[in-house]
């Protein structure tokens, strides 16, 4: 085509940045920073052309996006299956992966039950709980992996209990969130090794949602009462119960891995906690910024969306890389460093907008309680060995914590 | 205390309209374009008028245009002159405070639905026959007014043809409410808002229905019996650490106000939901428009606007 000198034409689809990487390869979950910095440099939306999808990176796009539901719809499903071309290996969640007006009600009951308000008559249990843990634990010996000692450990005795499922069977929902979160990922390899069990761990979450599994007084029982209120229907109960039992385990425990990381990487960050032990609850928050449990979600565009001078297309998915906003240097100073002087407000590591993690006061009753329970007793934390890694096509997890921690 | 402030947006009068006798619709829009906070429909925002009077409005429009407000003002002449001043003063350009929103009136998941709207009472149940509709429920409106000229967003609700049934008083009288009610449905949800007496005239129609088959929303409060108790009793501020007395004559939140606590408020007449205020200890004497049995049962919130006290103490989360 030619082109008039005398007038500038503008292209109505600028040329995108393409980005050629993986960011479900094995080297971007080991380490995702330079990968992140490359997508942040690149622009405010760039091709993945391996997947053919959309990435967002820098914080401001993120924030923006995941206000904007009605742009960028998650009934199509966060991971990078598009449920309106491909079925979902599993029937959606009526919270992460609906969209208003189907989404309301759900969330709404959810939300009623995980308030700070309610959750105040599991302050006390969980203190006492962090508490023994941790004096059982300290009794060892000053050395143990935190990961299993602490992080996994801590929330597998509250949780479950809360939500109100019996005793048995309780150590298939550490595999099933693993699977749940590598399914929002390609097929990859990851994906085809839980495979295998996740008909049978799906079976198995599926039948703790039933009401009459459920014990009384329980999230799960007070889920299906919100039903007999006629606030959600009696189908929708028992995926609202399967929601908790999904989305809060694993987090929590990559959440608290993060903290754990965090202060004994920063040591001085430790002592400021002890002698601030009020600071607990900032100090959960900016792990979440520091380390994002969950690393990426996805979105997909209900129309063109335009954002700065590009277009994403009507249907294409969007990958959101939460991780990568909450170390946006255009966003946080010196984002690499965990500062109990920094105010993490506005991290979108528990999401944003009308899909923000439901459950985060539960999992920031978890930290405080556990947080609070070491403060007390441990003069300071150290990493004794290599910190390994879990890949996880979704969250930035540890497979291994090795900490030397210092009695009070 | 910057509490008080803390949802509150100042927005602008992008639009103001005639919808009816009697009612101006007005649109309001962020002054920088920005999106306004979610909604959901039976949500409600105050509106901070310039006079300082707060009054609480149904937001009517579209949720799914993040930038755009949209409420019905009805001019009750013997209001408290703030839809007056909506009325004849308020102008497009000026600016109003917005607080919210609040949603005590949720649209919950059904099959069908029945709305009963009364007069102003349209507004909650316009965003709600949309929703309905977009879902495909199986819906029905009927909708009371005193005369056709009166009652506002007609010609939107002539697009649904006859599921809506429209009742002005002056050519066929009040709604016929045994009609509509008499026979309880297991699998229709009943939502009602308008006139304090055609609530109370619902909600004796549905008391054979089965329990939260009916929600209602009330901008005027429900009519209250005496006190539990007329002896003062003692509030305890727990995060304060204070306590004060609260005499027959003073709301806790005045009580709570006067030892330098501020509890964010609006209506004060139980009806917005604003002073909602967490309690640790003690019964309270629920004397709201908001809480339903249930809720009221739970005895671990209350409306310190209206709400007093069936124990000596009562312990809040202040
Ligand atoms: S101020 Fe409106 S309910 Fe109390």
């Amino acid at each position: 085509m030619t082109r008039t000198p005398m007038t500038r034409t503008i292209e109505p689809h600028p040329a995108l940045p393409v980005h050629h990487g993986d960011p479900f390869g094995h080297e971007v979950l080991e380490d995702p920073a330079a990968f992140h910095g490359e997508l942040r440099e690149a622009g405010p939306v760039v091709h993945l052309a391996r997947y053919d999808v959309y990435a967002m990176a820098r914080y401001a796009e993120v924030h923006a996006a995941l206000r904007d539901w009605q742009s960028f719809e998650s009934g199509a499903g966060v991971g990078l299956s598009n449920f309106r071309t491909e079925p979902p290996w599993r029937p959606p969640s009526l919270l992460l992966e609906s969209d208003p007006p189907r989404h309301d009600a759900p969330r709404r009951v959810l939300s009623g039950l995980l308030a700070p308000r309610a959750l105040r008559r599991l302050r006390e249990q969980w203190r006492s709980a962090a508490a023994d843990l941790v004096d059982d634990l300290l009794a060892r010996g000053p050395e143990f992996d935190a990961v299993p000692a602490l992080a996994e450990a801590f929330p597998l005795r509250v949780f479950p209990d809360a939500v109100g499922i019996p005793d048995e069977g309780r150590e298939n929902l550490l595999p099933y969130g693993e699977f749940l979160f590598n399914a929002f990922g390609p097929h990859n390899d990851l994906v085809a090794a839980g495979a295998p069990r996740a008909g049978d761990l799906a079976a198995w979450v599926n039948a703790q949602c039933r009401r009459e599994v459920l014990a009384e007084g329980g999230f799960g029982a007070q889920i299906w009462a919100a039903a007999d209120r006629g606030e959600i229907t009696p189908d929708q109960a028992p995926l609202v119960v399967r929601s908790l039992l999904s989305a809060g385990v694993d987090t929590t425990v990559h959440g608290l891995g993060a903290v754990l990381h965090a202060v004994a990487t920063f040591p001085e960050q430790w002592r400021r906690l002890r002698e601030q032990p009020h600071l607990a609850r900032v100090a959960f928050d900016e792990a979440v910024r520091w380390a994002s449990p969950v690393q990426t979600f996805f979105r997909t565009a209900t129309t063109d969306v335009r954002v700065g001078d590009a277009v994403v297309p009507a249907g294409k998915k969007i990958l959101m890389f939460l991780a990568s906003a909450n170390r946006d240097p255009g966003r946080w100073d010196d984002p690499a460093a965990f500062d109990l002087s920094r105010d993490p407000s506005g991290h979108v590591g528990f999401g944003f907008g009308i899909h923000q993690c439901v459950g985060q006061h539960v999992a920031r009753l978890e930290a405080e309680s556990l947080l609070t329970a070491l403060a007390e007793r441990v003069a300071s934390i150290e990493v004794a060995g290599p910190v390994v890694r879990h890949h996880n096509n979704t969250m930035r997890a540890l497979g291994s914590l090795p900490l030397r921690v210092r009695p009070a | 205390m910057s509490a008080v402030q803390e949802d509150v947006v100042t927005l602008r009068v992008a639009a103001k309209e005639v919808a009816s006798d009697g009612v101006v619709v007005l649109t309001l829009r962020h002054p920088d374009g920005a999106r306004l906070p979610d909604w959901a429909p039976g949500a409600h925002v105050d509106l901070i008028l310039p006079t300082g009077a707060v009054r609480q409005y149904s937001l009517c429009g579209d949720r799914f245009d993040a930038f755009r407000y949209r409420v019905g003002v009805l001019r009750e002449p013997d209001g408290r002159g703030g839809s007056a001043y909506v009325h004849d003063v308020l102008a497009v350009g000026d600016t109003v405070g917005v607080g919210g929103p609040r949603n005590h009136f949720p649209l919950v998941p059904s099959e069908r639905y029945l709305f009963v709207a009364g007069g102003i009472g349209i507004t909650p149940l316009l965003p709600m026959v949309r929703q309905a509709d977009a879902l495909d429920a199986d819906w029905t409106l009927v909708y009371g007014g005193r005369t056709r000229a009166s009652m506002a967003f007609l010609d939107e609700l002539a697009a649904h043809g006859d599921r809506v049934h429209l009742v002005p008083e002056d050519e066929c009288g009040r709604i016929d409410l045994p009609r509509w009610l008499a026979d309880p449905q297991p699998d229709v949800a009943v939502y009602c808002c308008g006139p304090g007496p055609l609530l109370d005239a619902v909600e004796r129609a549905c008391a054979h229905w089965r329990p939260h088959a009916l929600r209602t929303e009330r901008f005027v409060a429900k009519e209250q019996g005496a006190p539990v108790r007329d002896e003062p009793f003692e509030v305890e501020l727990a995060r304060t650490g204070r306590s004060v007395t609260v005499t027959p004559g003073r709301t806790v939140l005045e009580a709570v106000r006067s030892v330098g606590v501020d509890v964010l408020s609006s209506c004060r007449q139980g009806t917005c939901g604003t002073c909602e205020t967490d309690v640790l200890e003690g019964l309270p004497d629920h004397r709201d428009s908001i809480l339903d049995d249930a809720d009221r049962a739970a005895n671990d919130c209350m409306f310190v606007c209206v709400s007093r006290s069936r124990t000596d103490r009562l312990v809040l989360d202040l």
